[in-house]
């Protein structure tokens, strides 16, 4: 087709004759796909495309409402319940009544407002740590991917070695070493989720290095920092925009099982994994102590799921 | 294929030395001094500096970093240290507490495999029906509940609630109990009634998280197999739904799904840390987490060798059977 016009524009003497009307013929297609393209609409920037796809995917959408709602209820919930480390002096371990709907612990609080302020500190947590670790992880794979040689095998290796080790005993080990507390468990996860992204923004950019509107920059003379952040960064950041989504779910998994395990946040700070450690001494007697922030949990995490899933369909990123 | 395999087992050390060096160095660089730990541990609780010095000489916890650090890693090899705390051999440890990890996780790999491959297959010959419906939002929940809640509930309900309201014997499973025995299992992997009952309910949950995605994997690629042209081909030439969903689309869309489960038995060994605290199984990983709790470094660090020399065998052994499965995949270094 271009071969066509090319030769027709530099006068080639054999496009001279009537089959010069080619050009002409090549051009009603074009005008057929133009008018296509009005049909559809005005042209929509790939965010906007994404979102018509993300909403029309129900699972995504339901889990974009959980997200809403519970972020709803970290920001104003504490403006309608009672403190969570407000102890009862004189009612333990009651089963839900109208004043403690979700009922009271054996420590004498009401389980709603420390389920309240444990969904605040989960998603509070949850956020700090994907931070981190998209920061920690695109830094990363982007000077891997981006310089290659040495760097690339090196810092691959250490991946590597870090995704051989078992995701709950290399936690363990971090968190041994930077203490215990809401500090200690937010650079805990986001020191030992970055790997994924690393890989993912990584394998983009030995992708798009190539592409020729970085070759064009780099004879410009653009430096390589604007280069990676400004020219090759927002070309690679869907597969990112999924993993955070994703991340946020799996942190607050990840930091309710690291409390759980006594590891994580210590009482009476509220957290969820924490609550449910506490429950489990109660089961036969005070199952409510359990199933309240065990929802809480897994409410919270399906929410920030579903909206990855329904990210990575809208953005049609590939599983990897 | 041998070029293969040595060049996979050479990465493979290199690995498991990586990561021996970095829990190594995670460990030592810990605020609390071991040795003052344990030193209190054993006896009241502000040990004199003399009580303190003498445990340091018996760790060896007095000499420079790159002797212990020397010290550990051929112990660890050798699986011939022992705990910090309790002065236990760790070979013993591993000879107890391998067995039952191994149990639990080919349990909860059966379970991944059968009902994960089995609700995927369904849900996808049956796209939109009820049970696919049912099958998708089952595994959606499966991926968003933590292990250790998912264990209380099933304790809730078959542990409590089942013996407050005179379920059916079967249906009622003791809490938690400490009656694992080892002698009671035939060839190495077969439990009898008692040993059953422990077992069926930490391997359900630690296999949850993994039949889900299994479910979803074998939808999605079944999915994908169906419309392949090869398939389109078979069912022009004439032949069944049944041959051709067996032969023709199963077979193709099972490879990665064989892949995941193939890598997923390390991870389950891993992860069995929270099933294991749940339900008291006497495995490697929740002796991990009371070791690396304790900073009883050689136990944290030669269980954890232990679990990460599966999970690299794991991923080898799938590489090898992937080759066998799709003929198309030449392996690197092999001719």
């Amino acid at each position: 087709m271009t071969d066509d016009f090319d030769a027709a524009r530099s006068g080639d003497p054999v496009h001279e004759t009537p089959e010069v009307l080619h050009a002409g013929t090549i051009m009603i297609p074009a005008l057929g796909l133009d008018a296509s393209l009005q049909e559809v609409g005005p042209s929509r920037s790939l965010f906007q495309d994404a979102w018509r796809r993300f909403r029309r995917n129900k699972l995504a959408m339901f889990g974009l409402f959980l997200v809403i709602l519970l972020i709803l209820v970290a920001i104003f919930g504490p403006l309608f319940v009672q403190s969570p480390t407000k102890y009862s002096k004189t009612v333990f371990r009651e089963p839900p009544t109208r004043q403690h709907p979700f009922g009271v612990d054996h420590r004498g609080a009401d389980v709603l407002s420390r389920v309240v302020y444990g969904i605040r500190l989960s998603i509070f947590i949850g956020f700090m740590a994907t931070a981190i670790e998209t920061f920690i992880g695109v830094v990363v794979g982007a000077i891997a991917g981006w310089y290659g040689r040495w760097i690339d095998s090196v810092a691959m290796r250490f991946v590597d070695i870090m995704l051989g080790i078992p995701y709950i005993i290399l936690a363990y080990a971090f968190i041994t070493v930077l203490g215990r507390g809401v500090t200690a468990v937010v650079f805990t996860l986001a020191l030992t989720a970055w790997l994924q992204t690393a890989r993912t923004v990584r394998a983009g950019f030995i992708q798009v290095k190539e592409f020729e509107y970085v070759e064009a920059a780099r004879a410009l003379g653009v430096s390589n920092f604007r280069i990676m952040a400004r020219h090759i960064l927002p070309n690679v950041f869907q597969p990112v925009v999924v993993l955070m989504a994703v991340g946020v779910g799996s942190a607050i998994l990840s930091e309710a099982a690291l409390s759980f395990l006594g590891v994580g946040i210590q009482p009476p700070e509220p957290s969820l994994g924490l609550m449910v450690n506490d429950a489990r001494s109660f089961l036969s007697s005070a199952p409510y102590l359990l199933l309240f922030p065990g929802l809480a949990i897994v409410l919270t995490v399906l929410g920030f799921l579903l909206v990855g899933d329904g990210l990575r369909d809208a953005l049609d990123v590939k599983d990897n | 294929m041998a070029v293969f395999i040595v060049r996979r087992l050479f990465s493979l050390v290199i690995t498991l030395l990586g990561g021996f060096a970095l829990l190594f160095i995670l460990f030592f660089a810990l605020p609390g001094d071991p040795a003052t730990k344990i030193a209190s541990n054993n006896g009241s609780k502000n040990a004199s500096p003399q009580v303190v010095a003498n445990v340091e000489k018996r760790l060896g916890l007095d000499k420079p970093i790159y002797e212990q650090f020397w010290n550990r890693l051929t112990d660890t090899v050798t699986l011939s240290g022992e705990s910090y705390t309790t002065r236990e051999p760790v070979s013993d440890m591993v000879k107890q507490r391998l067995p039952a990890s191994l149990r639990l996780a080919i349990f909860a790999m059966l379970i991944e495999a059968s009902i994960g491959i089995g609700s995927g297959v369904l849900s996808a010959r049956r796209r939109g029906s009820i049970a696919d419906t049912i099958t998708t939002f089952a595994a959606v929940i499966a991926g968003a509940i933590p292990v250790f809640v998912l264990g209380y509930l099933i304790t809730l309900v078959t542990g409590v609630y089942a013996f407050e309201h005179h379920w059916p014997e079967w249906a009622r499973f003791p809490a938690i109990s400490n009656n694992y025995d080892p002698s009671q299992w035939y060839l190495f992997i077969i439990p009898n009634g008692t040993q059953f009952e422990l077992l069926i309910q930490p391997a359900i949950v630690l296999a949850s998280v993994s039949t889900a995605i299994v479910a979803r994997l074998t939808r999605t690629t079944m999915l994908e197999a169906q419309t392949a042209d090869h398939v389109r081909t078979a069912r022009a030439k004439g032949l069944s739904d049944k041959v051709v969903s067996r032969k023709h689309v199963l077979r193709n869309a099972l490879i990665p799904v064989v892949t995941f489960i193939g890598i997923d038995f390390g991870t389950i060994i891993g992860f069995a840390i929270l099933t294991e605290t749940v339900f008291q199984w006497p495995g490697l990983g929740s002796k991990v987490a009371t070791a690396a709790g304790q900073s009883d470094l050689p136990v944290v660090l030669a269980l954890s060798m232990v679990v990460m020399l599966i999970y690299g065998l794991a991923n080898l052994a799938v590489d090898i059977s992937y080759a066998k499965l799709d003929p198309r995949i030449r392996l690197a270094g092999a001719k």
